[in-house]
């Protein structure tokens, strides 16, 4: 064999050249996905003959439905045999499934207003584009949707407000003396502030006062609203905090951390809400009244930062050990560390986990209804299947719950694919 | 090449002294007996086969590593318990790791900045000057904005040579730097470790670039089993051996 038929040398590189037409398209998607063979037509043309006979027996129950009747028989009247939904029962209990039925009707604007707010002001965590002094209105909004729903004098959330700052500015004061000192002295002085402040708004309760509503009076889907918004954004720093304690080197925290975790994840949500309505009072003093909105928020929030803290485990588990090294060797300390490397990696890996037990969580505000809570179950299984009027209604009162429920839920889940579209440094 | 030498200067200073150091992981006796003077401006070249300590030596001189006996001084800090110390080495005592372990979520900048801004308390603008002047001198300053998942990873190497540069150690460690690249981009990579070499940084090198040793280290420190089993003068290592262990590892890396 001689060498020179073995020697192979390329001149010149070949150009990219484009697909061929018939393998891009519509024609071909349609080939692809829909007709790719005789089994699929056939699956593709039954598909289709079903998803006809459904909407077909659907829509007409749209089409006809009734807006304008006062009760269901009323309804039926009109409808006269015909098929069609009766959905006069939203239009008539409308204020009712959002407020529940012991809010006071002239005061609807406030937690309409504070739902307002609400997207306003989450919407700078929500989204990092928008100019970070925006955050102030995020730090305010709770204290000023806690004045707008519950009502009373405005000084009761300013003190709570002051309380943290002088905390705060405590905490500042005394930081460099160590991390654990400052923080003790920091919650020492926002009680001690808290309960000053007491004082001076019950002194005073009608300066600048809206009516006082009381905790029992909330309902509908505000009450989910307040419960998931509340213990969501309570439960992400908690579990945050517990994650990190269960990783601790010290071994009683961590042992603190591993217990709660384990105790919280192994009794259903259920319970811990029973314990929360009948079981907690036998332990406090008699004659105190502890807001029973309050305790359940407590139990949600203690059951979802177990589960949050489980997730942002993983997050910080899968974490290659050389980020660790690499933020000790250039001299960071812990909270400098976790807080700029560890912490935004691992809640980034995160996101699907906490996301899942955010969405629960919203939906699991319904169960409040079986402690005798009128949210928005609550307010179709009680006050209105139990009327005269509107008994035995019930696709179309299910159904409206089912559509706020996914609006908010669905939401939230698209929020959080594009946040990890957003996150993403790599391969761009 | 001995002009070169000449013109690294090592002094009498003392950088890093190690005393009688002894470690365990376990039950297993990682590093017996270590004893290792460093003086400011030496270039030291730990070889050695694999699982002989040397990874495990340097990472104890910044306290990645807990060491169990013997007393570790680093720029005249004794390395303690105490957290205050091991920050204050730590931000004297650049490393530079085998897997870069740059920060994926920051840029490059980002990247440099990070420790002279929360550590070093720096100004934001000056830490940033400080960087671009880092990256400009491992050559590449036109990465800036990227992320290190953009780069090579010859590129995001010297990214890491130009974090730790950032903090203006007295001392750099690296941990292999070089073997986790392509042939191709050792060379880039040994090349900045040179001329940080020629400016009288104090150095202590895991590697097995043999050439990088010849041509700037003033001393090269064989382990085995845990111990230092031969240190001398680069020419004097590799041509005149004396312990058995130290030919057979110098004949099979050497030998093809």
């Amino acid at each position: 064999m001689s060498k020179s038929e073995l020697a192979f040398v390329r001149h010149e590189i070949l150009p990219e050249q484009t697909p061929p037409i018939t393998d891009a398209g519509i024609v071909k998607w349609l080939r692809d996905n829909l007709f790719p063979g005789p089994i699929n037509t056939i699956l593709t043309l039954v598909a289709i003959y079903f998803l006809f006979k459904l909407l077909s027996g659907a829509m007409p129950w749209f089409w006809n439905g009734v807006w304008t009747a006062s009760s269901l028989s009323e309804c039926r009247e009109i409808l006269n045999g015909a098929t069609g939904g009766c959905f006069s029962v939203l239009t008539e209990r409308w204020n009712q499934l959002l407020f529940g039925f012991k809010y006071p009707s002239e005061a609807y604007w406030r937690p309409t207003l504070a739902f307002v707010l609400l997207l306003v002001s989450i919407a700078p965590v929500l989204f990092s584009m928008l100019p970070r002094k925006l955050l102030i209105l995020t730090v305010l909004y709770p204290f000023v949707a806690f004045w707008l729903i519950w009502g009373g004098t405005i000084l009761t959330p300013l003190m709570i407000l002051l309380g943290f700052v002088a905390g705060y500015v405590a905490f500042r004061r005394v930081e460099a003396k160590g991390f654990g000192t400052a923080a003790l002295l920091g919650i020492a002085v926002t009680v001690v502030f808290w309960w000053l402040g007491g004082y001076i708004s019950s002194a005073a309760p009608n300066v600048v006062a809206l009516t006082p509503v009381p905790s029992r009076d909330m309902g509908g889907f505000m009450l989910n609203m307040i419960l998931g918004t509340v213990c969501v954004s309570l439960s992400l720093p908690f579990g945050v905090l517990l994650a990190l304690g269960r990783q601790s080197n010290m071994p009683i925290i961590k042992w603190m951390c591993v217990i709660f975790i384990e105790f919280i994840r192994g009794v259903p949500l259920i319970t811990l809400l029973f314990v929360a309505n009948v079981v907690l009072a036998y332990f406090l003093p008699p004659g105190t009244s502890f807001d029973l909105i309050l305790r359940v928020i407590i139990m949600i929030t203690m059951f979802a930062s177990a589960y949050i803290a489980e997730v942002v485990r993983g997050g910080l588990a899968a974490l290659p050990s050389g980020q660790y090294e690499a933020a000790n060797s250039l001299g960071l300390d812990y909270a400098q560390s976790m807080r700029l490397i560890i912490l935004p990696q691992a809640l980034k890996i995160s996101i699907p986990g906490i996301v899942n037990v955010a969405v629960g969580l919203f939906k699991d505000t319904t169960l409040v209804s079986v402690i005798s809570m009128f949210d928005l179950v609550g307010m179709i299984r009680g006050p209105i299947l139990a009327s005269t009027e509107w008994n035995g209604i019930y696709w179309e009162l299910w159904g409206f719950a089912v559509v706020l429920f996914f609006i908010v839920c669905y939401s939230i889940s698209q929020y959080s694919q594009w946040l990890e579209h957003q996150l993403q440094r790599d391969h761009r | 090449m001995t002009e070169q030498q000449a013109a690294l200067k090592v002094s009498d200073e003392i950088a890093i002294s190690i005393e009688n150091m002894n470690k365990w992981f376990g039950a297993f006796h990682v590093l017996r007996d270590i004893d290792l003077t460093v003086y400011s401006g030496e270039r030291i070249v730990i070889a050695g086969p694999s699982g002989s300590g040397k990874s495990t030596l340097i990472r104890c001189i910044n306290a990645l590593e807990e060491h169990q006996q013997g007393k570790i001084t680093v720029d005249g800090t004794v390395l303690s318990n105490d957290l205050k110390n091991i920050d204050k080495i730590r931000s004297e005592v650049g490393m530079v790791f085998q897997h870069f372990n740059l920060f994926p979520h920051l840029s490059i900048l980002e990247n440099c900045t990070l420790a002279p801004i929360w550590v070093r308390k720096t100004p934001k603008r000056e830490a940033e000057e400080i960087a671009m002047h880092f990256l400009e001198k491992v050559k590449i300053p036109e990465q800036a904005d990227k992320y290190p998942g953009q780069l090579s990873g010859g590129q995001q190497q010297r990214v890491a040579i130009a974090r730790s540069l950032c903090m203006k150690p007295r001392i750099m460690l690296f941990d292999e730097p070089t073997s986790a690249l392509d042939p191709e981009m050792i060379k880039e990579v040994l090349d900045t470790m040179v001329s940080l070499a020629e400016e009288g940084m104090t150095m202590l090198c895991v590697t097995h670039e043999m050439g990088f040793a010849r041509q700037v280290a003033n001393r090269v420190i064989f382990m085995d089993q845990g111990q230092i089993v031969e240190q001398n003068e680069p020419e004097e290592f590799f041509n005149n051996p004396q312990s058995e262990r130290t030919k057979l590892f110098l004949s099979q890396i050497l030998g093809h």
